[in-house]
């Protein structure tokens, strides 16, 4: 009898623990990233969140007080059936939000800036690798243009530096995630978004598409690996274009065509500008007319 | 001749389905059949069904509406029993094409065919009586009103049973809703439903903003009207500026789906984001047009419960117009990760978290009404206090999906969801049964038993923290919304809890209608004899419990802001008047049936491509329309003996009483 419950005390405790740590967040991936924008991001929202539980907290505080205090069987407490104004009071919740959301104003635009998606990653020595992204029906096509190579539903980087996500839709609209990394940006048919992200760990992070995009999305996941080194990576590429696939044209109609839960593909070659033709092939008459969309770029836009 | 229909289009090999089909099916011919036994089919017809009194409208709406709560309901709890058993692996008992539909359909229901009537219906109800008119300006558009809706909601749910719905989500983005890649019938459901009822409402917008300006009683000047009305003024007038959004974004995506136009699909030039901008043009305004009038609920309630005077008056007034405006210029942010640059994202950001001012200021308004007051601790006022905890935590992850670099990693998962139910139960559900309990007894003379009511409260809130704190966890684990299956095990456990939470809600919505059923076998013991059974402070509470069909036999006269609390404090509350006169009333009318009718008709048609039924449709409801504009004997007087012998007898009853 002993025996047995000592085990079962200590694995009580682990649950116990164990759900701690995942209600602090260890096990979460927005709030333990592994990569610096997404760091940014979890102290922005830890931030935010502590900036209004100064007016939160005295709401529900004074919610619950209030109610009680003045309940009405308690005769003792004061009663003023006609009081219903007062200035102190008005400039008080009035004037402390106001406070507040100038403070969380400055803060959201200064993160707005500094954590778009398209701004380049400062402070790296190491050149940025690009990578171009294709959602598809439902799988994700990664495009390396400098090493010419192709991969579906893996994408493979070296860890600690810099990458552009270059992003299209050759279908409907996707949002391309990769929730330990950082933000996620729009895939969109006929325009090109962008986003930069780094891992400052090596390791093997799920992607995802983070928008509804028909009866295969619960399906379109990939992985992302982020590989201990240059050496690494460049081992990746090798083995990548040892494979026997190529990524021509019928190769590329082929894939396009809605499949489910898609397995990973390495293509040793892919088509020039494969990335570009895809984004212009939506442009229509916009293209010709040279009404200045090139590539339907959303961004700058207002700069 | 029938266009795509075929007998094919009935999903005979879904039991699921085939099930609920046959549970409606059956519970009409129960309903048709007890409706023919009890010989009601003549007072249906002539008291309800073509009656233009905005009281009757009001309560029909509600009943849609909770018809419509169980049907959006049965889709949540199967939206959770699925992710909570779709792990490692397993499919879950719902496919995709299933499941897809059901998300889609639970989101229009609740927003389209569940909260707008629900907020429309007690507007109806309290509106005029709030302001003393004895109806709308235009009663037979309110009909007109009722009936359009009505004919989304057939649509919405036939879509049940012969065919499909869209598997879009509930806003139907293009291209995904575009002819390629949605050829179903599913999207010309969702088009046609939200277009017929969306004009319904649209009207409603008009002739309740109408209604407010131009029908007060003497005496009632703007700052004078109850609070409740107030948001129903900023509420009708985003109506009319937001919904004829909705109509020519539906519009042009239809155009897109039968002519094959490309506004917004990918081929020659479209551009989807035109849609997704339009959209939430509407959108964002849209979820104000249900809050506001929660909030007008919580002020009534808080003061009525309270028994004091509502805190800041004139605040609430400029809160409400400012959140009006606001609502109008903060759309983009449902959509940050376009990846518009930070200029416009800061905008758009800051914008949204500027509303969070005001409805501050009203949160604190409210603590200070019960603040040196009487809290009596009803119904109503435990559905006030949920909501004020609850709003608060809602308003506070809103204000987080604001902060455009945040929302980077929040945007459509499940925070969001946790968020926009954390809102949306937490303030416009609980406001909106605050305010059923709280008018209740205005609309059909006795109180609804409290006991049960409470039972229904607890449940509610204790199976929405339940339900969603888990979601708001998950969010942060990486887990997006729309999942049919996952492989991260982790998240069961989550997702689990949440599943017990939506049962717990189940109960919740079990006890409202067994208290309605309870309540209606003992309203001889709970009747409401004197009109005003809280102590109220506004001009409903001084007439009858239910109303004459007249509303008030004398136009009464206002002078201070709560009107009926003054009237009682000067005693000249229920003094009898030294004569009556006759009134001037609207005679019912089945035009507003006759052209929804017809509206249905065509909108089914269009849906199916049966062309020659649509232009039967068509014609036909645009010959009832030039056949009620042609038809001169819509109105009629009630003799002033009548009114007296109707008055006598409540004063009378209110004397018996006493």
């Amino acid at each position: 009898m002993r025996k047995s419950s000592y085990p079962d005390f200590f694995k009580k405790l682990a649950l116990l623990a164990g759900t701690a740590a995942l209600l602090s967040g260890c096990d979460s991936a927005i709030l333990d990233p592994k990569g610096p924008i997404g760091v940014e991001q979890r102290n922005l929202i830890v931030i935010a969140v502590l900036l209004m539980l100064i007016v939160v907290i005295p709401a529900i505080v004074m919610t619950v007080l209030f109610a009680w205090k003045y309940r009405a069987s308690n005769k003792d407490a004061t009663y003023s059936p006609n009081w219903s104004h007062s200035n102190k009071i008005e400039a008080v919740v009035w004037g402390i939000p106001c406070v507040i959301i100038l403070v969380l104003a400055t803060i959201t635009w200064k993160t707005s800036h500094s954590l778009d998606p398209f701004k380049a990653l400062e402070g790296y020595d190491e050149e940025p690798l690009t990578i171009e992204v294709v959602a598809l029906d439902w799988k994700w096509l990664f495009i390396y243009p400098e090493q010419q190579i192709a991969t579906v539903n893996e994408v493979a980087f070296p860890a600690n530096v810099p990458i552009e996500f270059q992003v299209t839709s050759d279908t409907v609209m996707n949002s391309f995630f990769i929730p330990h990394l950082g933000s996620q940006i729009y895939a969109m048919a006929g325009m090109q978004t962008e986003v930069n992200l780094l891992a400052s760990e090596p390791g093997d992070y799920p992607g995802i598409s983070a928008q509804y995009s028909g009866s295969g999305f619960s399906g379109m996941k990939f992985n992302a690996r982020a590989l201990d080194s240059r050496e690494q990576f460049q081992a990746w590429v090798n083995q990548v274009q040892q494979s026997p696939k190529q990524l021509n044209q019928s190769a590329y109609d082929k894939l396009a065509k809605p499949s489910e839960d898609a397995p990973v593909e390495y293509y040793s070659t892919v088509i020039p500008n494969l990335f570009t033709s895809i984004i212009h092939k939506y442009m229509g008459g916009a293209m010709q007319a040279g009404s200045g969309h090139e590539g339907m770029q959303h961004h700058g836009a207002e700069e | 001749m029938f266009g795509k229909l075929t007998l094919e289009a009935i999903p005979y090999h879904e039991p699921i389905i085939m099930g609920a089909m046959g549970f409606i099916v059956l519970g009409g011919l129960a309903l048709v059949a007890a409706i023919t036994y009890f010989r009601k089919w003549g007072y249906l017809w002539h008291e309800w069904l073509t009656s233009v009194d905005h009281k009757r409208l009001g309560v029909m709406y509600i009943i849609v509406a909770m018809v419509m709560l169980l049907r959006g309901f049965s889709d949540a709890i199967m939206m959770r029993t699925q992710q909570a058993i779709a792990t490692g692996g397993a499919e879950g008992y719902l496919p995709p094409h299933h499941y897809d539909q059901i998300f889609t359909a639970h989101g229009v229901i609740m927003i389209f065919f569940m909260a707008m009537p629900f907020m429309i219906g007690l507007m109806n109800i309290v509106v005029p009586l709030q302001i003393g008119a004895r109806d709308v300006a235009f009663p037979f558009l309110n009909s007109l009103s009722f009936w359009l809706f009505f004919a989304g909601v057939v649509l919405v749910n036939l879509s049940l049973g012969v065919g499909e719905f869209a598997k879009t989500g509930w806003l139907a983005y293009p291209p995904l809703s575009g002819i390629k890649f949605s050829p179903g019938v599913g999207v010309d459901y969702y088009i046609w439903s939200l277009q017929i009822s969306g004009i319904g409402t649209l009207l409603t917008g008009v002739n309740f903003f109408i209604t407010i300006l131009k029908m007060r009683a003497p005496g009632m000047s703007l700052m004078k009207m109850p609070i409740f009305t107030w948001t129903a003024l900023i509420t009708n007038i985003l109506i009319m500026a937001a919904f004829p959004i909705l109509t020519a974004t539906l519009g042009l995506l239809t155009l897109d789906r039968y002519l094959g136009m490309h506004f917004f699909t990918n081929d020659l030039g479209g551009n989807m984001m035109m849609y997704v901008n339009l959209i939430w043009a509407w959108g964002h305004p849209e979820v104000y047009i249900l809050v506001l009038p929660a909030f007008g609920i919580f002020s009534e309630v808080t003061a009525t419960f309270s028994s004091k005077r509502l805190f800041g008056y004139t605040s609430m007034v400029y809160a409400t117009a400012a959140i009006g405006f606001l609502s109008f210029i903060v759309w983009l942010h449902h959509f940050f990760t376009m990846g518009a640059g930070g200029n416009v994202n800061a905008f758009f950001g800051i914008a949204t978290m500027v509303i969070s001012i005001p409805t501050g200021v009203k949160i604190f308004n409210w603590l200070f009404t019960m603040y040196q007051g009487r809290v009596r601790f009803t119904t109503p006022i435990l559905w006030t206090l949920g909501f004020l905890v609850t709003f608060t935590i809602g308003g506070m992850t809103g204000v987080l999906l604001a902060v455009p670099g945040a929302d980077f990693v929040l945007h459509n998962s499940l925070f969001l969801i946790a968020h926009f139910h954390n809102v949306i139960i937490g303030g416009v559900v609980f406001g909106y049964i605050a305010g059923f309990v709280y008018w209740f007894p205005k609309a059909f003379g006795f109180t609804l038993n409290e006991r049960i009511g409470k039972y229904s409260f607890w449940c509610w809130l204790v199976g929405f923290y339940l339900a969603f704190m888990p979601l708001y966890v998950l969010g942060f684990m990486g887990m997006t919304r729309r999942l049919n299956h996952y492989d991260n095990p982790e998240w069961q456990a989550y997702l689990i809890v949440a599943a017990i939470g939506a049962v717990v809600i189940a109960f919740g919505i079990f006890f409202q209608l067994l208290q309605i059923v309870v309540s209606i076998r003992q309203r001889d013991k709970n009747r409401d004899v004197t009109g005003d059974p809280w102590g109220g402070r506004t001009l409903e509470w001084s007439t009858s419990s239910p109303p004459p069909f007249y509303n008030f036999a004398h136009t009464p006269v206002i002078k201070e802001r709560d009107a009926f609390w003054d009237m009682k404090e000067n005693k000249d509350a229920y003094s009898k008047p030294k004569g009556f006169q006759k009134i001037h009333m609207p005679k019912n009318t089945a035009a507003g049936l006759i052209i929804s009718a017809f509206s249905l008709v065509m909108g089914f048609a269009l849906i199916w491509h049966i062309w020659w039924l649509a232009i039967v449709g068509l014609a036909g409801g645009l010959v009832a329309v030039l056949a009620r504009m042609f038809n001169e004997d819509i109105d009629y007087y009630v003799p002033a003996e009548e009114v007296e012998r109707i008055e006598s007898e409540h004063l009378k009853n209110m004397a018996n009483q006493a």
